[in-house]
């Protein structure tokens, strides 16, 4: 089968993390690692897996646009903003897993047949990646007039990035609460715990339920979303059956009789991160699984 | 020259006690009373601090802009302060509250993650704002380690950083030595944020002072979190009869405690096993009132639960987790059921 050529720009963390999970796709080709630092530890791992690993930054991307379809963007906000116009005008699909919003939010099992053509998509946030499914689980066989989400992860895994702006944490995910997942109106909350040995990730999503559901098909919403995210992230898994708790409840969405509680703990592929960083192990692990559709969809195009 | 400022968090602290349900008029008449009787700064939010209002942490009855207006409206003398933890409250809550009239930001953070802060007061001191960082769960971390989060603190420009003893965990000796601590390495004020679970506040509250404290929290008739905080009115009378000027008036500090905020929870101040296991096992205070709903909602016991809870180490803000321990216990409780003969 042919594969579909892809770069990873940004050597950090994410990019490294990354780098494991492309070069294991079946149909992305990951052909490059591009750095800015020659001495990055991210540009050492990926020359020693026999890639290519240049330290020239975008500008070795657009020289060599003939050869690559996908960009992957784990750079930052910033960087990404500059970069972004010039994979487009170089004919490049973009995959941003950094802040930058420039093209829809993406979340695979959500609405990603949506966005196979847009030249560009952003993929949200940690939080967002691992609790958007769930509200869009819950919205697709109820009313959502709110939603919450309470993402706690290990203080090793909460990179300079988001510490220092831990408001476009909580403000993305809210937004995506309500535009991907459906919700009314969405709230997000973000918890770091120093605990040692660090804890796994750990999300909480309720869902305000308007009149009118019924629980056993809510329930299976659920259990049938998280079987669709575990396909791409085999460590997501619900803590125990989804709680339906009486109110009334007073939300920002307005009173509701009901709400649904699931309760989800994100383990890592531990391909780069350790296992309890399930934070960015699902970031990586949905940029992966868009890249692969937006992949099958061009050789598709090309057939 | 009063010998310590005071902040009082009847109406932020409080109302975890209350579930969050404050009235306008119950605020009006806290304000009005803790103002005559010379309680410099009054702080009024969410228990969880701006932006709490939430499933995890519980609705507001009264939106808490609006219990911010009417603080400000009431206060003559008072200044009035907001509490915000980044990561539940946003930078655009800050600046609301601003606008309405709060001079007082307190910033709150786990004792270990003072960096998720430095955007939040430095857009305080942006706005011109008196800055406190707040360094909640204080128990948690050496002396040594604390100062290194307090340092990190003043130097995005907090006026003040506080000891939070969150969990009411801290004996005489654990209050003195963080505070001294701060004492020793910081150039900014410090203060001490007491809770009541071992019935040590007020003792911890005096001891802060020794090493220098410059501010101390109370809530009147203890009125918070847990076991409750530093009862204000008991604060006051025990530092007026050592001889320091707090600057507040005891009796009428009294009279507002037993008059305006007593009828709202008679039972304030009884230390139960839940409210001494929190301080005991070092369990965040706000948690009581969660953890007894869901023993109830899963027919399990409370205190197992906040035991449980103290032995995974969560912190402030991880509410969630008493639903998750709450089920796990159930489960457990079923198998060993399942198991007798």
């Amino acid at each position: 089968m042919s594969r579909i050529p892809c770069v990873i720009v940004g050597s950090g963390n994410i990019g490294t993390d990354l780098m494991f999970k492309l070069s294991r796709s079946p149909i992305l080709d990951l052909v490059a690692v591009v750095g800015i630092d020659p001495g990055s530890e991210g540009l050492r791992m990926a020359r020693e897996a026999g890639l290519e690993a240049t330290h020239e930054g975008p500008g070795w991307v657009i020289d060599n646009a003939d050869e690559v379809d996908i960009v992957f963007e784990a750079t930052t906000a910033r960087v990404h903003r500059e970069n972004a116009p010039r994979y487009a005008e170089a004919g490049l699909r973009a995959v941003d897993l950094t802040p930058a919003k420039l093209g829809p939010n993406v979340v695979p099992p959500v609405n990603l047949v949506d966005h196979l053509d847009a030249p560009n998509v952003n993929m949200i946030t940690c939080g967002g990646q691992a609790t958007v499914p769930i509200v869009a689980a819950v919205r697709s066989v109820a009313e959502v007039p709110y939603a919450e989400i309470v993402s706690t992860v290990a203080s090793k895994s909460a990179g300079p990035g988001t510490r220092q702006n831990i408001d476009e944490f909580t403000k993305t995910t809210a937004r995506a609460l309500e535009e991907v997942g459906g919700a009314g109106l969405g709230k997000a909350i973000m918890v770091l715990n120093p605990a040692e040995p660090p804890i796994i990730m750990r999300n909480t999503v309720f869902c305000a339920l308007g009149e009118g559901y019924d629980e056993a098909t809510v329930s299976k919403a659920i259990h049938d979303m998280v079987d669709q995210v575990q396909e791409y992230v085999p460590g997501y898994r619900l803590k125990s059956d989804p709680v339906f708790d009486p109110g009334p409840f007073n939300t920002p969405g307005g009173p509701t009789p009901t709400r649904v509680i699931a309760l989800l703990e994100v383990e890592g592929a531990a391909d780069y991160f350790p296992p309890y960083a399930g934070n960015l192990d699902i970031m990586t692990a949905a940029a992966t699984r868009v890249g692969e559709a937006i992949a099958q969809r061009l050789l598709e195009e090309r057939r | 020259m009063t010998a310590f400022r005071l902040t009082d968090s009847t109406l932020r602290d409080g109302s975890h006690a209350l579930a969050h349900q404050f009235t306008e008029d119950q605020v009006r008449a806290v304000v009005k009373g803790l103002d005559e009787a010379g309680v410099p700064v009054i702080e009024v939010s969410h228990g969880d601090g701006l932006g709490g209002s939430s499933f995890n942490y519980g609705f507001s009855h009264t939106d808490e802009k609006r219990l911010l207006r009417a603080a400000v409206d009431e206060a003559r003398h008072a200044r009035i302060a907001i509490l915000m933890l980044p990561g539940i409250g946003i930078k655009e809550d800050l600046v609301e509250a601003h606008e309405i009239g709060a001079q007082v930001a307190r910033i709150a953070t786990h004792c270990t993650e003072a960096d998720i802060s430095e955007q939040h007061i430095r857009l305080a001191k942006d706005l011109g704002m008196e800055t406190v960082g707040f360094l909640m769960m204080a128990h948690m971390v050496t002396p040594e380690k604390l100062l290194e989060q307090g340092r990190l603190m003043e130097s995005y420009g907090a006026d003040a950083v506080y000891v939070v003893d969150s969990a009411g965990a801290m004996t005489i000796d654990d209050a003195r030595a963080r505070v001294a601590a701060l004492k020793t390495g910081l150039e900014c004020q410090v203060g001490l944020h007491a809770h009541n679970n071992l019935s040590l506040a007020v003792a911890n509250s005096m001891a802060a002072l020794e090493e220098g404290a410059d501010q101390l929290d109370g809530c009147t008739t203890g009125l918070g979190a847990g076991a409750g905080n530093c009862p204000t009115e008991i604060l006051v009378a025990a530092f007026d009869r050592s001889g320091v000027d707090t600057g507040i008036d005891p009796l009428r500090v009294m009279a507002v405690a037993e008059e305006v905020v007593r009828p709202l929870k008679p039972t304030q101040g009884v230390i139960d096993r839940d409210g001494l296991i929190l301080g005991y096992s070092g369990v965040y205070g706000s948690f009581l009132l969660h953890a007894k709903r869901a023993a109830e909602r899963f027919g399990v016991d409370s205190a197992d639960i906040l035991l449980e809870l103290g032995r995974r180490k969560v912190v402030g803000g991880q509410e969630d987790m008493i639903i998750d321990v709450a089920i796990e216990l159930e489960k457990q409780a079923a198998e060993a059921m399942a198991r007798e003969p």
